[in-house]
């Protein structure tokens, strides 16, 4: 356990160093979002409407972004060779870094999601069940956003491939997240996103850790 | 004591060499050299486990090391060419996070190599000769009996190529094992050479 809490503390350390990088998302995703407002007009029957699965697609989206660097800094630089002989199984460094982008990048894409949803006139009342759905959304967009990365890494246009396999693998977390977000009674659907994280979380740090001894091979 | 037998590396459609064996006991260096392109990183990379052999196996005391890979890392050091530093950390940073270590143990590692003044500067601005010493450091950190060193002369100055064979010389005295892939003659006391060049098919 002690060197996966130290793994864990490292990369929350280096992304308070370059805390560029998940600004960057954050930003993307409060420009795209009021994009979307200036496009459609600040109606708010059309807009709130709307809101629910344009925060659902764009917090995808921008947590997508640093991804393609999650594990390649650490390829290109040798760190991953020094993390893949620090005595944990490859998987468990896979499993380190994927909740590592998701604290650095998940949990302030959550935090942020609330007002940007009430921009697009979302009523407050309907922002925590938007959130109940972000919360499974943002830890299953880690795990399958790890994974794509793992495998895409050391490839030739990586970062085009990324998106590719990473977002069809989170249609069905869209389609039940973003009705979960609207239903009357959202059970049903956050207890799918609970059975796609439930067999995600097994699934992904074990593909990741036989892609990343892949390519440090 | 870490035997292989018969190893051999594929990269991409090349074989680089095969029926590689050889035995490393306590206190015992081997120094691997070889045009380049012989395959020395290559062997090195199978000795630490990162690279999974295209045959032939690696024993450590008799027992197959590549079976459980988080073990036999605990087992080395790898430096390897690259020096897998972080520019964003501070210079004793980058030798690990581990907030009980003491910090003491860190500043030792880093006297190891002279850069112990530069501790808590950030490792960005040190010189490239610098952060090859900072990885080397992490040997004397490490309580692993084998050290897996590929080109660890590279960028340093004469000075520090002594520093590092004493490192070196008290490790094998210690009891320890080092393999390590040097264009450079390293001047260590009962190192054995392994000569890589012909070794391929």
């Amino acid at each position: 356990m002690k060197p996966f809490l130290a793994l864990i503390r490292r990369e929350l350390i280096l992304a308070l160093r370059h805390a560029g990088d998940s600004v960057a998302s954050l930003l993307f995703f409060v420009i795209a979002a009021s994009l979307f407002a200036f496009a459609i007009g600040p109606s708010a029957n059309v807009l709130s409407g709307i809101a629910p699965g344009v925060v659902w697609v764009i917090a995808l989206l921008a947590a997508l972004l640093p991804l393609n660097r999650l594990f390649a800094a650490d390829f290109e630089d040798g760190s991953l060779d020094q993390l893949m002989l620090s005595g944990l199984p490859a998987s468990g460094v896979a499993m380190g870094k994927i909740i590592g982008h998701w604290l650095t990048t998940g949990l302030p894409l959550l935090l942020i999601a609330g007002p940007v949803a009430v921009m697009l006139r979302l009523g407050g009342d309907a922002v925590p069940q938007l959130l109940a759905t972000l919360l499974p959304g943002t830890m299953l967009l880690s795990l399958v956003g790890g994974m794509s990365a793992a495998v895409t890494l050391g490839a030739r246009g990586g970062t085009v491939l990324l998106p590719l396999i990473a977002l069809p693998l989170m249609i069905p977390a869209v389609i039940f997240g973003a009705a979960g977000a609207v239903a009357q009674s959202p059970y049903a659907e956050l207890a799918m996103l609970g059975g796609l994280l439930a067999l995600f979380l097994p699934i992904a740090p074990l593909a990741a850790g036989a892609a990343l001894q892949a390519a440090v091979g | 004591m870490l035997e292989a037998r018969g190893l051999a590396a594929i990269r991409g459609e090349r074989l680089i060499f095969r029926d590689i064996s050889f035995r490393v006991g306590l206190g015992e260096a081997l120094v691997l050299v070889g045009p380049n392109g012989a395959g020395k990183s290559s062997l090195i990379r199978l000795v630490a486990g990162l690279t999974p052999p295209a045959s032939g196996e690696l024993l450590w005391d008799g027992a197959d090391a590549l079976d459980d890979p988080p073990l036999h890392a605990t087992r080395l050091c790898f430096v390897g060419h690259a020096d897998a530093i972080k520019p964003g950390l501070s210079v004793a940073e980058n030798l690990g996070l581990d907030r009980r270590r003491p910090r003491a143990l860190v500043l030792e590692a880093l006297a190891s190599v002279d850069l112990e003044r530069f501790a808590d500067l950030p490792a960005r601005l040190l010189s490239s000769g610098q952060r090859r010493r900072l990885a080397l450091s992490r040997l004397a950190l490490s309580a692993s009996p084998l050290w897996l060193l590929d080109e660890p002369t590279t960028g340093l100055d004469a000075a520090s190529v002594r520093r590092l064979e004493a490192n070196i010389a008290k490790h094998l005295g210690r009891g320890g094992m080092v393999i390590a892939a040097t264009h450079l003659p390293l001047d260590l006391p009962g190192a054995r050479p392994f000569d890589l060049a012909g070794q391929a098919a």
